[in-house]
């Protein structure tokens, strides 16, 4: 029975946050840390002649410094997962050793007593730089000029079609052809905490900790054992608590084995905290795409065809993930719509700047936006409403397992559903009406309308570079309370709550009995982690089952205590208890014991002083008909009187494997009104219906969504990572990137539709880059909507105030 | 050539000696271990560091410790009082104003002042007073909600 699973459950992980108590990596303090600091790139392309750190090293505190030259033959290179066809993968060291590729590119350790010395001995550092002509636009990388790698002979990393459907038919057959460049430009996560890592060695045990604020503290153990040479059940990777990742976490940086590799060396524990600048330079960035959309459509809106060609700006190395990105964009060039032939072109292209890889959303952000705005364009080049378009090319409930001409099952789906209740919380109608009237007032106002599936539950582990599944174990101890161990990460998504919800209602027992571990190796079984909106619907699956199993356990148990057999045993809220049936009626012993025996579950026995000090006594069963699963728990560890074969103690692991993702959507609508003297966009309302499956927690689930969509507003309108020519990142700063603020953002009003999915016993999808995904085009759509009367039918983003003023007032309407 | 200092906080005076270009921040984490202040840029533009400096909201990185010499500091640690939430501590537990919880000593820290000048606020004046600190995760809609449910709790008291 669900008392907690479905509730707006406070947070178990808040107190402990709120009142500042929690410990991120920098709030851990080990006596005799060493402190390191980075030296890193000024520029973009160029050789090192030569690195003189003379200087440096006679700065006070100064303990070491490291350059390439010390540790490129120590520490093996920076990994990338991802395999692609021919795809070139330059040798990616932790140190930069004879060349630079972009801003922020490490070039030397320093390591001193405090944080302040090691950043003053970094500026004493002497580097003379040659410098290259450096390669920033991506567009013409891929065309020729200046080769970043020379060994590849070109920069271009790979190239790739993927798609099914004769494309060229069926764009022939075409009534309306349209074609748009379309730019998703570079963005940086911006996790308010950067990065940072602590790492301690001891010699003795030769053990080494490394402490990381990461997404995936198992895959790190293995990538860093690798790295570093390091016996893999030496290393444990502790994720303490992290400050939010959207992907950029989701990674295996240099940092991370240049500090376990120094603490080795040193014999002392070392820590590195990125600045934020740092974090803008030599942290993974999101998108950079840039490419051609072409889509084929009858005269009444039925799509026939789409082709999209698309440059992806790759950087100078492959971080995990890099390559990898622009596949998923072709995976969901669907959209949530029946589109016989799809083709996807990707050029996968080297630049001189910081890696492109996964953030937020990952490749599926990109594909939406490509998918929504090649509707709304249908729509304008034939004159219908862009909802009637989307209605005419969707995919009915029925359809479903429904197959794209991209290689996907969608699992289940009602896009009508969620774009029918979109319509009717904000009133579609009537905002048309609206704006009709507002533009015959001069009143610039536009609604945008995106109707998105997202790919969730990364995955299947065949589709997968190092495994899809996830983990638990779930175990009572012998007092009762509940542990539970999870290979996820979470980092801000609220897993210590809601799978306590999980927990708590299929044992029956408090959610205050509860605890969810998570992040450390050495405690919990090997995981894969928090990303791709999996957790819950992976890991939460894995608590799930590993319950049933210990479930399971405890009901042959009970049926032993009760002297009778598991089939009689009945189990509900918290509870085992013999069916009423005849049978295990005459089982149980004379009716009139039955009778005796009252509803009431005794309370779970609490060990007294009785016999030696700390001896458990055996719960008393004679005679009666229930049990408590406490009291089962504590049967089991005391192990006096178990069924023949039955292992003591009462603990499950289990390791599920989904049979495919999950696909979420739902319907946002935007509405703007632009500034005719300033051309600023504002947002007049803002609708939203998400369908992520069941859902176990809905104020989480509010909180992803809300969360995601001003990631999404962020996109639209505020920011991009901009390198300028000579490939100099003019973004360096929150200043210079802007990240959304309290005031930027519209009051959401959020709404769902509930369609149940059979991959997983839960019934549940994932939530986490929903906002992401599907706010960004509804946005954009709607800037066009408004500014449509100015002949416009595309917009590149972020929308700028002078983009918008330009065209109205270089226009005359 | 350090100087002594003398700095009250959370109600507890404690005179130390520091470096004249030791950053406020630096001294309540590195000197004080109160590391509920967050550190997230540094050059005064995300309010992870928010501290009340008598009384005034203060971003703790852009401060050295030495100019807060003879002050009464209020850190997020100090917030709490008998055990008791501060109101708008418990405006973010109830109304889920946090998810990875590195925005949030700051941020609670700045809407606690921005309550004492203001205890009705709507729902513009408490974005407008949030506009200094950044939150990546929350959307920020919580975070308004939070607020207006401290904002009733302390008009509800005494
Ligand atoms: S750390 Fe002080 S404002 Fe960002
Ligand atoms: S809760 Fe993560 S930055 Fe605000």
């Amino acid at each position: 029975m669900a008392r907690y699973v479905g509730q707006r459950v406070k947070r178990t992980e808040d107190p402990r946050l709120i009142k500042g108590l929690a410990h991120y990596v920098d709030d851990i303090r080990l006596p005799d840390t060493l402190h390191v600091a980075f030296v890193r790139s000024i520029y973009a392309h160029a050789r090192i002649n030569g690195v003189d750190a003379g200087e440096a090293l006679k700065a006070p505190g100064v303990v070491a410094i490291f350059t390439g030259k010390d540790v490129s033959e120590k520490i093996g290179p920076v990994p990338c997962a991802s395999a692609l066809p021919e795809l070139k993968v330059p040798d990616h060291r932790v140190l930069a050793t004879d060349k630079v590729y972009f801003v922020g590119h490490p070039i030397a350790a320093v390591v001193a007593a405090d944080a302040y010395a090691a950043r003053d001995a970094a500026e004493l550092l002497m580097i003379d730089y040659e410098e290259l002509p450096a390669v920033v636009n991506a567009e013409e990388a891929a065309q020729g000029g200046a080769v970043i790698h020379e060994q590849f002979g070109s920069n271009v990393a790979y190239k790739l079609t993927a798609g099914e459907g004769d494309i060229v038919a069926a764009l022939a057959s075409a009534d309306r052809r349209i074609k748009q460049r379309i730019i998703n430009q570079r963005l940086a996560p911006v996790a308010m905490e950067p990065r940072g890592v602590l790492a301690r060695y001891l010699p003795g045990e030769q053990e080494l900790t490394v402490w990381s604020s990461t997404q995936i503290p198992h895959l790190l153990r293995t990538q860093l054992a690798l790295m570093i040479g390091i016996p893999e059940n030496k290393l444990r990777v502790i994720t303490p608590e992290v400050g939010g990742g959207f992907g950029s976490k989701l990674n295996v940086y240099a940092e991370e084995a240049l500090l376990g590799w120094i603490s080795m060396q040193l014999g002392r524990p070392a820590k590195w905290i990125e600045t934020r600048r740092e974090n803008m330079q030599a942290t993974i960035h999101g998108r950079g795409q840039v490419g051609e959309i072409e889509i084929g459509c009858k005269a009444d809106g039925t799509v026939t065809g789409l082709r999209y060609n698309v440059v992806a700006d790759l950087g100078a190395y492959h971080q995990l993930l890099t390559p990898a990105i622009p596949t998923l964009t072709g995976l969901m060039l669907s959209g949530a719509y029946k589109i016989p032939a799809i083709q996807i072109n990707v050029t996968g292209v080297f630049t001189n700047k910081m890696a492109t890889d996964a953030y937020r959303g990952a490749g599926r952000p990109e594909a939406t936006y490509v998918v929504e705005r090649a509707i709304d364009l249908v729509a304008a080049e034939l004159g219908l409403d862009p909802v009637a378009v989307r209605r005419r090319n969707f995919p009915a409930p029925e359809e479903f397992p429904f197959k794209t001409a991209t290689g996907l099952f969608y699992d289940s789906g009602n896009y009508e559903g969620a774009l029918a209740k979109a319509l009717e919380n904000a009133g579609y109608e009537r905002l048309r009406e609206e704006q009709r009237a507002a533009r015959e007032q001069g009143r610039i106002v536009g609604i945008g309308v995106s109707t998105y599936v997202e790919i969730c539950a990364l995955g299947p582990s065949q589709a997968m570079p190092a495994g899809g599944w996830e983990s638990a174990t779930v175990r009572i101890e012998p007092t009762g309370t509940v542990t539970v161990l999870t290979g996820a990460s979470p980092h801000g998504q609220g897993q210590e709550t809601s799978f306590a919800q999980l927990a708590a209602d299929e044992l029956g027992v408090d959610m205050g009995d509860v605890t969810v571990v998570h992040g450390d190796t050495a405690i919990v079984q090997y995981g894969i982690g928090t990303f791709g909106s999996r957790a819950t619907a992976v890991g939460g699956t894995a608590v799930f089952v590993a319950i049933e199993k210990l479930k399971e356990k405890a009901s042959k148990i009970a049926a032993h205590m009760l002297g009778t057999d598991a089939v009689n045993v009945v189990f509900a809220e918290g509870v085992f208890s013999i069916k009423e049936t005849k049978k295990a009626a005459a089982a149980a012993g004379d009716g009139k014991a039955a009778d005796a025996d009252s509803d009431e579950v005794p309370e779970p026995v609490v060990p007294v002083g009785e016999g030696p000090a700390g001896a458990l006594p055996e719960p008393e069963t004679e005679g009666r008909k229930k049990v408590s699963i406490q009291e089962v728990a504590l049967a089991a560890h005391l192990a006096r009187e178990l069924p023949p074969d039955t292992e003591p103690g009462l603990s499950a692991t289990y390791f599920f494997e989904p049979k495919n993702f999950t696909f979420p959507f739902g319907t946002h609508i935007a509405v703007v009104e632009i500034d005719r003297e300033t051309g600023e966009v504002k947002f007049q309302r803002y609708v939203a219906v998400d369908d992520c499956g069941r859902v176990i927690n809905p104020m989480l689930v509010d909180g992803q969504v809300q969360g995601g969509i001003v990631q999404s507003i962020g996109q639209a309108l505020y920011e991009e990572v901009v390198y300028d020519e000579q490939g100099q990142l003019i973004t360096g700063t929150l200043m210079d990137y802007a990240v959304p603020r309290a005031k930027m953002i519209p009051w959401f009003e959020l709404d769902r539709t509930e369609t149940p999915t059979d991959v997983n016993p839960l019934g549940v999808k994932g939530v986490g880059e929903a906002g992401t995904i599907g706010a960004t085009p509804a946005i954009v759509n709607a800037v066009v909507d408004a500014l449509s009367p100015f002949g416009v039918r595309h917009i590149d983003m972020p929308i700028r105030p002078e983009a918008v003023w330009r065209i109205i007032n270089s226009s005359d309407e | 050539m350090k100087k002594a200092v003398q700095i009250n906080v959370n109600g507890t005076t404690r005179e130390t000696e520091v470096e004249p270009r030791l950053l406020l921040v630096h001294y309540l984490r590195d000197v004080l271990g109160l590391t509920g202040t967050h550190v997230g840029c540094e050059t005064s533009l995300c309010g992870a560091c928010t501290v009340t400096v008598d009384g005034q909201a203060v971003k703790s990185c852009t401060m050295f410790a030495v100019q807060a010499d003879g002050s009464n500091i209020t850190t997020i640690e100090g917030l709490a009082h008998d055990g008791e939430l501060h109101p708008v501590q418990e405006g973010f537990w109830e109304r889920h104003g946090l998810q990875c919880g590195y925005c949030t000593p700051g941020m609670i820290m700045a809407a606690a002042q921005l309550l004492e000048r203001n205890h009705a606020p709507t729902r513009e004046e408490i974005r407008h007073g949030l506009e200094g600190n950044l939150c990546r995760c929350t959307g920020y809609q919580h975070i308004v909600e939070a607020v207006e449910y401290a904002s009733k709790a302390v008009n509800r008291e005494p």
